[in-house]
């Protein structure tokens, strides 16, 4: 059951994703969004690699996915387990306030 | 002979390691007398032992061979003979009183436990001095006991005066220790790595090169010698020991009258086969000896302060003690030794149960009229004072005669150098009956000339008594062991460790024997009763008027010959001026500057570009890695 959809279409969408997460990650400075960013990248990333294995028929593309995904899901815990200990220690989640290492 | 193995000796030594500085107050004090006490009661069976058993028997532990290779032989090995035998009853002995004394004093102290502790960990070291086998053992213990004379000095650390004073002490005897550690070296060096006393003495008898080469053995000697000069407090090192009367007054009478200030003389008589081989060397002992007697009892005159002219005393009477054992007559060194542990230790006992009365008041010009309030402590002070002075039948008389005899007979190349000697010696023994008498009546005697310390002063706890009155008891029969000719137990009993090496003194007749016995008792009673003609009248009366006649001698004995500020002058301020320099010049400019400061500043100043891209912001990192990953994918 081919879709009419052609990858390209897929592609794109999978590209935008992407690149607003990356343009979120780098343009606005609360951690707690910069994690929702880092997770639409991630999100692209699987649209391509599941568009791929549909097109190619190789199944190691979904595999790769749901292991994305599980990354994800570990990545947001400990990621916002961060942000909480951070939030606690500094009292803002301002990545631009919070510049300990400034040489 | 061959050395008997003897189990109890290591526990002689060990029983006083016991102690700790965080214990309670009474089991410190319990604990601690009862390890001394009880190291005493080893001590007298093992002498007892020793006593039953064949003559000149000598019993050896071996506990550890501590260093054992082709170049050196040391083990840690203990030798309980004749002469470590009388060493260890008067350690163990005088420590055992003076504990229990201690814990009269001391009560109250806000560091009591810890008090004890340094002052078992003395008894420990001594007793390693006492009983080593070899030169190390006793040097370890010598640097021991040094150590603890520090700790004991400064125990009152909270005042800068007294820090500062065992300090002092430190530091003047490590130039004595240094000359110890050469002498001890060369010998290593001559005696194939072996320093044990029994290798020593075959080294010593065999007339081998190195011994038979008088220059060699007269450095070591005069080496060894050094370091009993810093611990036995002789001229020129003598003036940390009037410093270290700034510790506890127990401390003083243990560690500064009674036992440490001995492991000079102690160390002289048991090389004393060494010591023979260098005439010039026993000499120069006898005449460093006989000088510091008179010239410590020139000083003792003047001072004002009770412990400080007991401290002057005890240089002295080292002295004597330095030109025994020079003459060649060490049973007499030893003896002197002896029965000055006992009245010294007595004296400054005494001396510490007044100052406790008087709430810690030293001088003798705020004191006077005290023999009706502290009766104990003025009679054993009385016996004391008579037994320094040297009146018959009192043990000092004894041992003092002894060794002025022996001086005056001496067999020696230099006959006329001897006769100074007992001249020096003779002097110093009128000095000393005087200035004891003047200590005496200002102290005990007249009229109380400050009223109020007078009206609160009471006698001492039963256990200073106790202590004051078995030290003066042992100060009055001691002399029993001495008496002259056939019936001195004391040389006899020595005979088989020093008796080949003592120096027969010249043939004289009954006559002259008795004639010396005569002066000194008369030199003593002339000491005794112009001290009283003098002072009878307190501090300002006779005595003033002789001090503002003789005004620029005066000053000078009372400035104790000035000898500390030139040590000020000439060692002091050099060695200040070095360490300036070293501060300011090597340590600021050398290496603070330039070793650490400026290439510090030029890695620095390197570091300036670099450190504008780490400007702590997590988005700038982003961005370079996004960058970065733009121009991979670009270039690839």
């Amino acid at each position: 059951m081919m879709s009419a959809t052609p990858l390209s279409w897929y592609l794109l969408l999978s590209f935008a994703i992407f690149s607003i997460g990356l343009l979120g990650l780098l343009i606005r400075r609360n951690l707690v969004v910069m994690l929702m960013a880092m997770e639409l990248m991630l999100n692209g990333a699987n649209l391509a690699l599941v568009a791929y294995a549909r097109f190619r028929g190789d199944e190691a593309g979904q595999v790769m996915a749901f292991f994305v995904m599980a990354l994800a899901a570990a990545e947001a815990a400990i990621g916002l387990a961060l942000v909480l200990a951070i939030y606690k220690h500094f009292k803002t989640l301002d990545v631009d306030r919070i510049s300990r290492l400034n040489g | 002979m061959e050395p008997k193995l003897f189990a109890a000796i290591p526990v002689i030594i060990l029983l006083p390691a016991i102690g700790g500085k965080r214990w309670g107050d009474r089991f410190a004090a319990v604990v601690t007398n009862a390890a001394v006490f009880s190291s005493f009661g080893v001590s007298l069976y093992a002498w007892w032992y020793l006593r039953n058993d064949v003559e000149g028997m000598v019993y050896l532990y071996k506990l550890y061979p501590f260093l054992k290779t082709d170049l050196l032989n040391i083990g840690l090995d203990f030798r309980f003979d004749r002469l470590s035998a009388v060493m260890c009853l008067v350690v163990t002995g005088v420590s055992s009183l003076i504990h229990l004394y201690s814990t009269g004093y001391m009560k109250g102290d806000r560091s009591y436990a810890r008090f004890f502790s340094h002052l078992n960990m003395f008894v420990f070291f001594m007793l390693l001095l006492v009983l080593g086998a070899n030169l190390v053992v006793m040097f370890a213990g010598w640097e021991g006991v040094g150590l603890s004379s520090y700790l004991l000095i400064g125990f009152w650390y909270e005042d800068m005066e007294k820090a500062v004073a065992g300090k002092k002490a430190f530091v003047v005897n490590r130039i004595g220790d240094f000359g110890f550690l050469l002498g001890m070296l060369m010998l290593l060096m001559y005696n194939h790595g072996s320093v044990d006393f029994f290798a020593l003495e075959r080294f010593a008898n065999s007339g081998m090169p190195p011994v038979a080469n008088e220059l060699n053995m007269t450095v070591i000697c005069l080496l060894l010698f050094l370091g009993a000069v810093g611990k036995s407090a002789q001229i020129p090192l003598y003036v940390w020991l009037p410093d270290a009367m700034a510790g506890p007054t127990p401390v003083s009478a243990l560690i500064h009258a009674a036992t440490m200030v001995t492991a000079g003389v102690y160390m002289v008589a048991r090389l004393s086969f060494l010591f023979v081989h260098a005439p010039i060397a026993m000499a120069v002992v006898a005449g460093v000896g006989a000088t510091t007697a008179l010239f410590a009892a020139t000083i003792g005159l003047a001072q004002t302060d009770i412990k400080k002219v007991l401290a002057y005393s005890t240089v002295s009477l080292f002295g004597y003690m330095f030109l025994a054992v020079g003459a060649g007559a060490f049973a007499s060194g030893m003896f002197h030794l002896t029965t000055h542990a006992f009245f010294k230790a007595c004296l400054f006992l005494g001396a510490g149960s007044v100052i406790h009365a008087l709430h810690h008041q030293q001088d003798i010009r705020r004191m006077g009229g005290l023999a009706r309030k502290m009766p104990v402590t003025h009679i054993t002070f009385l016996i004391s004072t008579l037994a320094i002075a040297g009146i018959p039948p009192l043990s000092g008389f004894f041992s003092k005669d002894e060794i002025l005899t022996s001086a005056f007979l001496a067999s020696t190349p230099f006959p006329t150098a001897f006769k100074v000697f007992w001249a020096f010696g003779a002097a110093g023994a009128f000095l000393t009956a005087f200035y004891m008498m003047r200590l005496y009546w200002l102290t005990f005697r007249g009229t109380p000339r400050d009223a109020h310390a007078h009206e609160h002063a009471h006698e001492s706890p039963w256990s200073m008594g106790t202590a004051l009155v078995l030290l003066a008891a042992a100060a009055t029969v001691a002399g029993v062991l001495g008496l002259p000719g056939e019936g001195h137990l004391f040389s006899k009993w020595l005979a088989p460790v020093v008796g080949k090496y003592t120096l027969e003194p010249h043939h004289a007749s009954h006559l002259l024997h008795w004639a010396l016995i005569g002066l000194s008792v008369a030199i003593g009673a002339a000491g005794l009763i112009a001290g009283w003609l003098i002072y009878r009248s307190g501090p300002d009366g006779v005595a003033a008027r002789i001090a503002a006649s003789t005004g620029p001698m005066y000053r000078l004995v009372a400035g104790k010959y000035f000898i500390d500020e030139l040590y000020g002058l000439i060692v002091v301020r050099p060695l200040k001026a070095v360490a300036a320099f070293s501060y300011k010049v090597v340590d600021k400019i050398f290496i603070d500057l330039l070793g650490v400061n400026v290439p510090a500043w030029a890695v620095k100043g390197i570091g300036v570009l670099p450190r504008m891209f780490h400007d702590g912001n997590l988005r700038t990192y982003m961005l370079a890695v996004v960058v970065g990953v733009l121009c991979l994918w670009v270039v690839l």
